[in-house]
């Protein structure tokens, strides 16, 4: 069992870290590296193509664009998550374990799938693709999410507190306000966080479903073809990568905090 | 009892109903409409909604499709056990040898997933090209003297780029399986005189086979359906059915024939996930 010595145990984990590491790398490199063609040898440090994004009409469209679909789809897939996972947390009912499987069903469809059968439903249907038929998607494969952050706010929740909190004459309402709801917030605004990323970054979905108006990695997806756009993609994906990676930070940081208050273990909980 | 049931029950079910209807609109129906859709035909702009099994019958004879339905099974299957396999040392390594960082860990392993998916298959692009930082550095070192070309445009970057791309979802099912091992058994194995690799064979592999077939269930299933991969590092050896889906809703306008391929694609890994599900079941679990 030598291969499974912590000596090559731990030489293994810094090989596979650089394998996952290496594109990402890449990209910061190349987006301040003054040469059009993405090859080394870099010739030489810039931040033109950061400022060229700021002139960018149609970027600012296409990010415009994604924000709507990306708020409105946290909003949405975390409200349906609450509610689903609300449920499967606290109650029991006929059909539930049904019902639940479908609701998940997303995280395993391949998104190809999700995409073509909403496509085929809304033209047959007659309606038009905008930017909410992409929410109407992204919505649908984010609301699982949603469900597996907030289950575990929802467990860990003690049934008891709404209990004492009815019996001390506070209404359903107010239960609700002044002690269901600040113990779930945080995996609320986790859920929020991690949802408006995933949609943010989206693209299967969005390439089938939307019309005229692009989200962003669609309008990547459509600078790839030039190769005189590359840098400043890159550029692009450097910012995206720093914000989606701040949001995960808040979402996880958020996350420990509701674990920790409920007493819950913080490193498996969520996972 | 039974009428707290009863209540408790109506209301679990209106609380779920908003999630259960939205998925029912949402997902149920399409399905059930591309599968409709699929014994159609179609015209240019005009549909026939006479039931016919032709777009079958094209999907799983005209060997175009059979070559593409080979090839992608191939590919996610080649994906997914290169995945799982590179994966599990990994989650082996969290879990059973890191002590205080494992949160740290976590998080680093899937900040690289949450760079843009389109971005992290052209980086790949970059690094396996003929003049690519690959070739490149192993030229610059001295290891070869022409650029290696059966690295790009091919089913070895496809594999590359996807095993990268599901890397996370591999490794947390398995480390949370390895995670939940009781590790007094290993000591009580111990104790008994099992050799470490006795050991790794009756206890963590069995416990960890949950994991195991969970991340290959989660690798595998979407693999199939990505064509942004094949079509930017693939080459024309590396394309899979997903793209001719693709083709066949877009530029061939035959979105008929586009269901059958779908629904086809979906059967067949539906029965393979099926089999690997039971089969995992079978074979892990308990320990023996």
């Amino acid at each position: 069992m030598k291969w499974l010595s912590v000596r090559w145990l731990t030489v293994y984990a810094v090989v596979y870290m650089i394998f996952l590491y290496a594109p990402v790398i890449l990209l910061p490199l190349f987006a301040f590296n003054t040469s059009t063609i993405i090859a080394f040898p870099l010739s030489g440090f810039t931040t033109e193509w950061f400022v060229g994004l700021w002139y960018t009409e149609t970027l600012h469209t296409a990010l415009g664009n994604s924000m709507i679909v990306g708020l409105t789809t946290a909003v949405l897939s975390t409200l349906l998550g609450a509610f689903a996972a609300r449920a499967s947390a606290r109650f029991v009912f006929p059909g539930k374990t049904g019902i639940v499987g479908l609701i998940m069903l997303p995280l395993v469809l391949p998104e190809i799938i999700v995409a073509v059968a909403l496509l085929v439903m809304l033209n047959q249907l007659g309606m038009p693709l905008s930017l909410w038929t992409v929410v109407g998607g992204h919505v649908l494969i984010c609301t699982p999410f949603s469900i597996a952050i907030l289950s575990s706010a929802y467990r860990g929740l003690d049934r008891e507190l709404e209990e004492a909190s009815f019996d001390l004459g506070e209404s359903r309402w107010g239960t609700f306000r002044r002690v269901t709801l600040p113990l779930v917030l945080p995996g609320v605004i986790s859920s929020l966080l991690i949802t408006f990323t995933i949609s943010l970054d989206e693209f299967i979905i969005a390439f089938f479903l939307t019309g005229t108006d692009v989200t962003l990695p669609v309008y990547i997806w459509s600078q790839l073809r030039f190769p005189a756009k590359l840098p400043s993609v890159m550029a692009l994906g450097t910012l995206l990568l720093a914000v989606s990676v701040l949001l995960l930070i808040a979402a996880e940081a958020l996350r420990r905090r509701s674990a920790a208050r409920q007493g819950v273990d913080t490193t498996l909980a969520g996972v | 009892m039974a009428w707290r049931f009863d209540r408790e029950a109506v209301q679990g079910l209106r609380l779920i109903s908003p999630t259960f209807a939205y998925v029912l609109v949402m997902l149920a129906a399409p399905l059930l409409m591309v599968i409709t859709f699929s014994f159609w035909t179609q015209d240019y702009l005009t549909i026939d909604m006479t039931p016919t099994l032709d777009n079958y019958r094209e999907a799983w004879t005209k060997p175009i499709y059979q070559v593409l339905m080979w090839r992608s099974l191939k590919i996610s299957l080649i994906v997914t056990a290169v995945t799982v396999i590179l994966a599990f040392p990994i989650a082996y390594f969290l879990s059973f040898h890191v002590q205080k960082r494992k949160a740290l860990w976590l998080f680093l392993i899937t900040v690289p997933f949450w760079t843009s998916y389109l971005l992290r298959v052209f980086l790949w692009k970059v690094i396996l090209g003929y003049n690519g930082v690959f070739n490149t550095t192993l030229m610059g070192l001295g290891f070869i003297e022409e650029p290696l070309t059966f690295i790009l445009y091919n089913l070895n970057a496809v594999v590359i780029t996807l095993a990268h791309a599901w890397a996370p979802f591999a490794i947390l099912p398995i480390f949370v399986a390895l995670e939940k091992i009781d590790r007094s058994l290993l000591e009580a194995a111990t104790d008994l005189g099992d050799s470490p690799m006795r050991r790794f064979f009756r206890i963590t592999l069995p416990l960890a086979m949950p994991g195991i077939v969970a991340s290959t269930l989660i690798v595998l299933i979407p693999t199939v359906g990505d064509f942004i991969t094949p079509r930017l590092v693939g080459g024309t050896d590396g394309l899979m059915i997903s793209n001719m889906i693709q083709i066949q809703f877009g530029k061939a306008n035959n979105a008929p024939l586009g269901a059958a391929l779908a629904v086809s694609a979906m059967v067949v890994i539906g029965l393979i996930s099926a089999a690997i599900f039971f089969g995992g079941k079978k074979l892990g679990g308990r320990v023996r």
